[in-house]
């Protein structure tokens, strides 16, 4: 009865929309709905670019039908095809919320595919480098490597974007370029393992305390899967719940306004760039610790790029990038498989990614127009 | 006797640099003049990059089918007009953000072009030749001492290239269609206001971007490597964007920025062919990624940009 919530007489209907409980009831339904609409409009986006991709595999002469048979069965239909499509959703869900973080604070990071290679240096440098270790700590450190590696990228790019007031698209994409050929300079040179017969362009190996550990047994899938959710829980308390996260919101929808609050919009840029680059960094780290166990020159083949189309897809929303990163893992899965079996080019991966996209861009029409 | 040697070597070394530079530039140019038009429209189309990629596989799979590199060429420009269609559609006509829609054209480019390439000739498309563009020696012109080889024994393109530079120069300044479209990347509601049709300026300026990509696409597929790889545009497309913004907007400065990018990408080509064993291959490749972020990062062309870049525009609000 001290309970003062409890020990409270029923409210009046003025004071009603005060009481917490009832508002939030309300927000959850709310909240319910909008997440049900964008649910459809995006259910629709997979359904036209199902259906134009079904097109142009009939014009490459091959049966839609058995290429989606392919598709599916590949990358569900067996608990290997589930575990690879956890493989590819992490790094995609890791970057793309890295995307998600730095577009909220109006921040145009193309950048995540060099972020995602320097993460994947820094990781196997602490990974080879560190002392012996006991694994928890180790592999914290490893992701602390990544995450910096990540930082140092995107947080270069964010530093001449607020500084310099450079262009930041084409800045994060040459730094892609960058990124690459310096993974590639140095596992072919002063970091490449000559030690075998045939020394490949690639590290030695990280030592067993820096790789993450199964997921499931006898398959690929590792426990980054789940270090991808709390990211995603991380990212969306960091946007919904703290300052910062407001702060970044401000700078991002509208920085003259933000301005004039008193928000620091270059401060913003950079802090928004650096924990970016930071989780595309964690999306390396992933690979090198999780994947491959040494860093190789192709450590990321084009997770970066396909990242910014699962945050835009996910609707720049945390758990929208989760439930897209698992599409498009899907649709890399489903579409090796289409390869194998029916000899669909892989590329067809790009196609149904950008129909995606256009669609997305097209709703906003038949939207106005309902209007 | 040995120094004079060297000095020759030197002087057809500097030679064969300064004509790659201009062979290197062409891309860049080539892309960069269309882009100067959309972006004075308005208009941001960071999907060069995809765009160049469909003009280099059309122009290739027509001159290989029709056995005309000029039918490739016709292939290419069309291929890029198509692309830049979709850019303008989502740009001009949905509203959509410039960014996303340009991601998704490069995105689609290089899935369209690397399925299509597949599709026309399987897995041994890297062998497959075709006809493309020789040099052209300008008679006369092509015996001066140092400029004859620098610029009058190139490829037909070039010379497109280097006339498209005055004609886009009157277009944008001594033309009627001009003023319009700068007025309209200005301000696209004034200039409606003043009976200029702002959307239909937009699309043409958007289209003949899409035009020159092509070329710049087919340049790179007809040019000196006939063939086609998804890896073969390496980043032109967005370095034209920023050779757009080094030259401010003006076709005039977009030549100049394109030929010290040119000069940069020719400079580590040389470099890597004559071995110079103590720098790695990786450094010399990053040099034309690194410059162009000098450039973007030194501020030239700042003040020059188009107001109503990348503002969105929507008719009767």
């Amino acid at each position: 009865m001290t309970d003062p919530e409890s020990g409270q007489v029923p409210a009046e209907p003025a004071a009603r929309a005060q009481d917490p409980s009832w508002v939030h009831a309300h927000h959850v339904a709310d909240a319910v709905l909008r997440a049900l609409g964008s649910l459809g409009m995006a259910l629709s986006a997979i359904v036209a670019a199902i259906v134009v991709a079904g097109g142009i595999i009939a014009l490459l002469g091959i049966n839609p039908i058995e290429a989606f048979r392919a598709f599916f069965v590949g990358s569900l239909g067996s608990k290997n095809g589930i575990a690879e499509v956890l493989v590819r959703a992490t790094p995609l869900a890791l970057a793309g919320l890295g995307v998600t973080v730095a577009f909220r604070a109006g921040v145009w990071n193309i950048g995540a595919e060099g972020q995602i290679f320097l993460g994947a240096l820094g990781a196997a440098l602490v990974g080879i480098y560190a002392p012996p270790l006991p694994q928890p700590l180790h592999l914290l450190l490893v992701l602390a490597g990544g995450f910096a590696g990540g930082a140092l990228w995107g947080g270069l790019a964010g530093f001449l974007k607020a500084r310099f007031d450079a262009n930041e698209i084409i800045i994060t994409i040459m730094l892609n370029y960058l990124g690459i050929l310096l993974v590639s300079f140095l596992v072919t040179g002063p970091l490449k393992d000559s030690s075998g017969l045939i020394p490949q362009p690639q590290t030695v190996p990280l030592p067993a305390s820096a790789i993450l550990p199964k997921l499931i047994p006898a398959t690929r899938a590792h426990t980054g899967a789940l270090l991808a959710l709390l990211v995603a829980f991380l990212v969306w308390f960091l946007l919904k719940r703290t300052t910062l996260g407001y702060t970044l919101r401000s700078a991002g929808a509208n920085p003259d306004a933000a301005r004039h609050i008193g928000i620091n919009v270059k401060r913003a840029v950079i802090i928004a760039m650096l924990i970016s680059g930071g989780l595309a960094g964690l999306a390396g780290a992933n690979e090198v610790s999780g994947v491959q166990h040494y860093l190789t020159q192709d450590i990321s083949s084009g997770y970066g790029y396909l990242s910014i189309a699962v945050a835009l897809f996910g609707g720049l929303e945390p758990l929208g990038v989760i439930l897209a990163s698992l599409f498009f893992g899907m649709v890399l899965v489903g579409s090796e498989s289409m390869q194998r079996a029916v000899s669909v080019p892989v590329y067809m991966v790009y196609i149904i990614e950008g129909l995606i996209i256009v669609s997305m861009l097209l709703r906003q029409l038949a939207w106005r127009r309902s209007k | 006797m040995e120094q004079s040697w060297q000095q020759l070597l030197s002087a057809s070394f500097l030679l064969a640099l300064l004509s790659s530079c201009v062979r290197m530039a062409m891309p860049l140019l080539l892309a960069g003049l269309g882009e100067t038009f959309a972006e004075r429209s308005g208009i941001l189309n960071i999907g060069i990059e995809g765009t160049m990629l469909m003009g280099a596989m059309a122009g290739f799979v027509g001159s290989r089918l029709t056995g005309n590199p000029w039918l490739g060429l016709c292939c290419g420009i069309l291929a890029g007009v198509l692309m830049a269609l979709l850019h303008a559609f989502l740009t001009i006509t949905v509203v959509a953000d410039q960014v996303v829609s340009g991601l998704s054209v490069n995105i689609l480019g290089l899935g369209l072009s690397t399925l299509a390439f597949r599709a026309f000739f399987g897995l041994s498309g890297q062998t497959v030749k075709a006809p493309g563009f020789d040099p052209l020696l300008i008679p006369g012109l092509s015996q001066l001492p140092v400029i004859g080889p620098i610029l009058f024994r190139q490829q037909v393109l070039v010379y497109i290239g280097l006339l498209l530079v005055p004609i886009a120069y009157f277009v944008l300044f001594r033309t009627t269609f001009g003023q319009q479209v700068t007025a309209v990347g200005e301000d696209p509601r004034a200039a409606e206001s003043m009976g200029v049709d702002a959307l239909r300026s937009r699309y043409a300026c958007v289209l003949v971007g899409g035009a020159t990509a092509g070329m710049a696409g087919v340049f790179l597929s007809l040019g000196e490597l006939r063939g086609f790889s998804e890896l073969m545009v390496a980043g032109r497309g967005f370095i034209a964007v920023a050779v757009v913004m080094f030259g401010r907007w003006n076709p005039v400065g977009a030549l100049l920025a394109a030929l010290l990018f040119g000069f940069v990408d020719a400079l580590q080509l040389h470099l890597q062919a004559f071995s110079i064993t103590s720098i790695p291959p990786q450094v010399l490749q990053g040099l034309p990624y690194l410059v162009t972020i000098l450039a973007v990062v030194s501020g030239v062309g700042r003040g020059f940009i188009p107001s109503a870049l990348c503002v969105p525009y929507r008719r009767g609000q």
